[in-house]
């Protein structure tokens, strides 16, 4: 996240909104954006349903036991169609803004 | 003759234990020290060099150096703490679920209405109709 906060002028120029979402409270993430700086929206599916339709559910992986969001990252274009996706094997290791950045510019995304 | 205190002992396990808890706050801030954590490991080796050097004194030359026991047991702790460092990076990190059921290149983005942290309801039709594209970045959240 705060790779994507670092180089949100860079998506913003292109016209690319950072959209993220996880099971968190729209309190807690606010209290999140707040302590870090957070200038793109953070969206609240507190019963992982969004995630589950995008098929990302981690079941049972959150706080006591509760179903969460495995890491990913999905690039949609304006006509609502997929474009790129990137789904790490590993929670450490997430989509760097510059990949996803150069994945724009050769999509030439419109 | 009085026993000098054995240094190198006691620094190496501080190492050690920054090594330990220095990744979450500190390095996994940066996808250079994240993704490999080449900096703790630089960090445990240079513990458990200091940690040998004191050990191994502390038995060559006890009339002189303390440590024989303290330098055991925290030599045994240190490589427990590395086990356990090196388990949470290449096998817990990993314990996610595979990949396949996740919607796919070229596929539709399932549509969503959710609300944002000022409790306003975003519809993604239009968020996506009013950029030339949108990241979705789907995370395990913080709490």
């Amino acid at each position: 996240m705060r790779g994507f906060e670092q180089h949100l002028s860079e998506f913003h120029d292109r016209g690319v909104e950072v959209v993220a979402i996880s099971v968190d409270s729209p309190a807690e993430s606010q209290k999140l954006c707040q302590s870090r700086g957070y200038g793109f929206p953070f969206l609240s599916d507190p019963n992982a349903e969004v995630i589950r339709l995008y098929g990302v559910l981690h079941p049972k992986a959150g706080e006591d036991g509760r179903d969460i969001a495995r890491p990913a990252e999905f690039l949609v274009d304006a006509a609502g169609t997929i474009r790129w996706v990137n789904l790490t094997d590993d929670i450490r290791v997430r989509a760097r803004p510059q990949a996803v950045l150069e994945v724009i510019n050769r999509l030439g995304v419109r | 003759m009085r026993r000098h205190w054995n240094v190198p002992i006691w620094a190496g396990f501080a190492f050690v234990i920054v090594a330990l808890v220095s990744y979450i706050p500190i390095f996994a801030l940066f996808p250079i020290t994240r993704d490999v954590p080449w900096a703790n490991y630089v960090l445990f080796l240079l513990g458990g060099g200091l940690l040998a050097l004191g050990v191994s004194r502390a038995f060559r030359d006890p009339e002189h150096y303390r440590g024989k026991i303290s330098g055991s047991i925290l030599g045994v702790l240190s490589v427990l703490l590395f086990g356990f460092f090196v388990a949470s990076i290449l096998y817990f990190g990993k314990q996610i679920p595979s990949p396949e059921s996740a919607v796919r290149t070229g596929q539709p983005a399932p549509p969503f209405v959710l609300q944002d942290i000022a409790g306003k309801q975003v519809a993604s039709s239009e968020l996506f109709k009013t950029h030339r594209a949108v990241v979705l970045v789907f995370y395990r959240g913080y709490w």
